[in-house]
């Protein structure tokens, strides 16, 4: 009988045991487990093993190792893996009684709950029991839970607990309170108001600890309420004394770093000077003499001092202090220009960066420095030395400061060589001493960077090559220099082009002043412009511009025209639509129009000047002459078909009448364009009479006028096209020309038909530029569909009233 | 303000993190990768502060260890590289011979 019991006893324990799991294994065990994981699939799998025993635990409600696996789970988590299983236990370890389970639950709490789950309002209440609780240490964990994660309903029902925590005597709970002070404040601002009296002795606390997070809820306080802000000016004082005795007090073993009482409140308490003392006289004039203390007094051979003085230096320049104490303030920052450690010096370039606007002449003092800056080692440094190079550079110091940026540019890496060359190009237009040394600067910028040179600046400089008239074949000779030898920086490579194209007549006759004058023969100048063509390196656009100049050429040289023509007949088998476009023209050029082709090639006018940061639309040129032959970038308005311009040239007919162009390319917003669209705003209704300009087979097409208020040489010309037969006209196309003189521009038209019994009109709107006054006068032409035959007519428009042009 | 702060190894293992503002767990793993890449990836001879997104990272190395702190535009980053420092010395003075290893 005995046997039988023990041996079921025995069978008994042995199948409770074999149901039971083994304890699960501590937190250390599996660190030390996942460690030894060789790849990121091993780690996976013994993640998953774990986190399924974890959960198998959990269903059995295990009390005992519930502590330990919440534990595990945490850490699992942060390496990455799901943890949210996990949410409810937490929970439940904070409603235990013992304070490991109390720990582990509310740092679960912290890290896997928030307000997206809505699980973590079952907290609440456990949080408001634990903050009345009476051991410090669990007011503690709840004081910081609710401080880390409270939503904005939990904040709103605790907030009195915590407020009451905040005027207690114990500093390690009074510190905690105010940091949850902080997070309720950020979550339910509202609330900002309850915690008001409790601050009124905060700062009298002897605690760092206290000391330090009433600074950073101040800090808040202030940062969101501008009446709290006002309120709070009157601690200034207060503020300063703690400071002082900060600075003054011996040494204090607990609040040591480095020979520096407590810098962390140091900072903090700056901090919030430079909050309390912003657009405020007094305020300022009260914290002036402690600030000079500070930076005067403070040790400066370690980081830490480093870290006070900095934020000294950034309050300085915040609040209204004195320009003594600003210059002293720039000084620091220029002694940590000089310092060994990269960080100081790092930190010390933006501090420049952001008070160079205010205090230039302070900061110019430290040029050298900054300049010596650019050959640093460190990439954020560079960038910054960079940035302030440029905000620094003015019309006495740009020779030396362009020799320091060129020589910075040529040795910099890629990512900043773009950043550079625009800043360099902005600099130069600015200040240029002279027109040969600014032409010398892109020279230089062209060659050495001359592929990472941004696009819009090709056309800026032509403009500015242009427009040095008496540096032309000076400017042209060293561009055919600089190509010779490497045409495959493409910027280079345009710019070049189009002023060999331009002034290639200035480089055969070997004209130049400002250097010795080379002998270049038409040949060779051919020659390079066709490897441009042929090269491999070339884009499209180089292409383009090189054919243009080669055509241009055309007109220049006298000995090798028939080479210039096979060239441009070969291009008309181009793949390349844009190059073949160009060459038929030109031979068409060659062929039918060659007495035209010297008014058309001729030199370029000046252009006028448009600032670089100007609209950059491109003119609407629909419709008008083409422009193809005397432009150097592709029209971006659609194709133009090539009909169009032959037609139009039709119109020419030999007169003095020539189809006038925005003259610039239209890549460079057409000067005239330029003034003619700003206009847009200030267009001044001023009772211009009306003409009818054309009346005939049924179309009548009438102008209106109107001048501009700041530009008296514009007139804005309104058509408007009606058609009184009883069928519509379709494919309606308006085109202009007007004398030498004038300048023209054709915005799109409102639609190409013109409904029948005068329902409707085509309205487009004309601008003309007029700068000598003259009187004004206009062919039109004018093709449309009607009753199923292609119609045209052209006309001369001579009766514009006087007060459109005068 | 305080973003992050981590510990993360050579190799890319995180040691420790801490969230301050609510981050996808699976972006935080993206994160710490590419921190600990920016990170590695610096000489000794530049400074010990990086420009990343909308954040400003501080790092220290110790030994293998680095440990990155998150900020955004307001702190003072010289102060943070002291507070980096200051926190070791509290991991080691409490729980004394502060190593990398188990």
């Amino acid at each position: 009988m005995l046997l039988v019991e023990n041996k079921c006893e025995h069978l008994y324990l042995m199948s409770f045991y074999i149901q039971r799991m083994p304890a699960p294994i501590r937190l250390r065990e599996l660190i030390r487990t996942i460690r030894t994981a060789r790849t990121q699939a091993e780690e996976r799998e013994m993640i998953q093993k774990e986190c399924a025993a974890i959960r198998s635990s959990f269903r059995e409600e295990d009390n005992t190792y519930r502590c330990r696996n919440v534990a595990k789970l945490l850490y699992m988590h942060m390496l990455g893996y799901p943890a949210h299983f996990g949410q409810l236990e937490c929970l439940k370890l904070i409603a235990s009684q013992k304070f490991t389970d109390k720990r582990i639950g509310y740092l679960g709490a912290m890290l896997l709950l928030d307000e997206r789950q809505d699980v973590h309002l079952l907290m609440t209440n456990c949080i408001k029991n634990d903050l009345n609780h009476s051991t410090q240490y669990v007011q503690g964990l709840a004081l910081c839970t609710l401080g880390c994660m409270g939503s904005s309903e939990m904040c709103r029902d605790l907030a009195g607990e915590v407020e009451k925590l905040l005027k207690t005597s114990n500093s390690y709970l009074r510190k905690k309170a105010a940091l949850c002070a902080v997070h309720v404040i950020r979550k339910v601002p509202e609330l900002m108001e309850m915690f008001l009296p409790a601050t009124k002795n905060l700062l009298n606390e002897k605690n760092h600890g206290v000391l330090h997070t009433s600074v950073v809820l101040l800090t808040e306080m202030c940062e969101r309420s501008p009446d709290m802000l006002a309120h709070f000016r009157k601690l200034v004082p207060q503020l300063v004394r703690i400071l002082k005795n900060l600075i003054m007090s011996g040494y204090s073993p607990e609040h040591d770093v480095s020979g520096i009482s407590d810098p962390f409140l140091q900072v903090r308490i700056l901090r919030l000077l430079r909050i309390l003392g912003r657009n405020d006289d007094d305020s300022s004039e009260a914290m002036n003499d402690i600030l000079a203390q500070v930076a005067t007094n403070t040790e400066t051979s370690k980081n830490v001092g480093n870290a006070i003085l900095y934020e000294t230096v950034l309050t300085i320049m915040d609040i209204k202090s004195e320009s003594g104490l600003r210059v002293l303030a720039i000084n620091i920052l220029g002694r940590f220009l000089l310092n060994n450690d990269k960080n100081i010096r790092y930190v010390a370039l933006t501090s420049l960066l952001k008070t160079v606007q205010t205090d230039h002449n302070a900061v110019q003092r430290h040029r050298s420095t900054i300049v010596d800056c650019l050959k640093d080692l460190d990439v954020s440094i560079k960038r910054r030395a960079m940035e302030l190079s440029f905000a620094l550079v003015n019309g006495n110091n740009i020779r030396g400061m362009m020799k320091e940026l060129l020589y910075f540019l040529d040795s910099c890496e890629p990512e900043f060589k773009a950043d550079c060359a625009s800043g360099i190009f902005l600099a130069a237009e600015k200040y240029a001493p002279s027109k040969r040394w600014h032409i010398d600067t892109i020279m230089r910028v062209l060659t050495t960077a001359g592929s990472y040179v941004r696009d819009d600046a090709v056309p800026n400089l032509i403009q500015l090559i242009t427009n040095s008239v008496e540096m032309h074949a000076y400017t042209v000779q060293r561009l055919y220099k600089a190509i010779l030898g490497d045409y495959s920086q493409q910027p280079l490579v345009q710019v070049a082009a189009w002023c060999i194209g331009e002034y290639g007549d200035l480089l055969v006759s070997g004209q130049c002043e400002e250097e010795e004058p080379i002998q270049v023969t038409e040949d060779e100048v051919l020659d390079i412009l066709e490897s441009v063509l042929i090269s491999n390196m070339s884009t499209s656009v180089t292409r383009g511009y090189a054919l243009t100049a080669i055509m241009k050429l055309s007109t220049r040289f006298t000995c090798t025209v028939n080479r210039i023509k096979k060239v441009v007949s070969i291009y008309g088998s181009s793949i390349d639509v844009e190059l073949q476009q160009r060459a038929v023209e030109y031979n068409a050029l060659f062929k039918k129009y060659d007495h035209m082709r010297s008014a058309l090639l001729e030199r370029m006018p000046v252009m006028e000047k448009v600032t670089t940061n100007g609209p950059t639309e491109i003119v609407q040129t629909n419709g008008e002459t083409d422009p193809t032959p005397l432009e150097t970038k592709p029209p971006p308005s659609g194709p133009q078909p090539t009909s169009q311009a032959n037609d139009l040239l039709d119109l020419l007919g030999g007169n003095d009448i020539t189809p006038v162009i925005p003259t610039a390319p239209t890549s460079k917003p057409a000067s005239a364009g330029g003034e003619l669209l700003d206009l847009l705003g200030d267009i001044n209704l001023t009772g211009i009479p009306s003409i009818t300009a054309y009346s005939k087979n049924g179309l009548k097409i009438e102008f209106t006028f109107e001048r501009s208020n700041t530009n008296p040489s514009v007139t804005v010309i309104t058509i408007q096209a009606s058609n009184s037969t009883e069928l519509d006209m379709t494919d309606f196309v308006f085109q202009a020309a007007v004398p030498k003189t004038f300048q023209l521009q054709l915005l799109s038209p409102s639609s190409s038909i013109v409904p029948a019994f005068n329902t409707g009109t085509i309205t487009q709107v004309i601008k003309v530029l007029n700068p000598q006054k003259q009187q004004l006068r206009m062919r039109i032409k004018l093709t449309y569909n009607h009753k199923g035959s292609a119609m045209q007519d052209l006309a001369e428009v001579n009766n514009f009233p006087p007060q459109s042009w005068q | 303000m305080i973003k992050f702060f981590l510990m993360v190894n050579k190799q890319g293992q995180t040691r420790l993190s801490k969230y301050y503002e609510h981050v996808e767990i699976n972006k935080r793993t993206l994160l710490e990768t590419e921190v600990i890449k920016s990170c590695l990836s610096r000489s000794n001879e530049q400074c010990s502060f990086i420009e990343y997104k909308d954040f400003k990272l501080i790092y220290r190395q110790y030994a293998a260890l680095f440990i990155v702190v998150g900020v955004n535009d307001t702190e003072n980053e010289m102060a943070i590289y002291e507070f980096i420092h200051n926190f070791v010395e509290v991991l080691d003075d409490y729980f004394s011979r502060v190593v990398n290893h188990v």
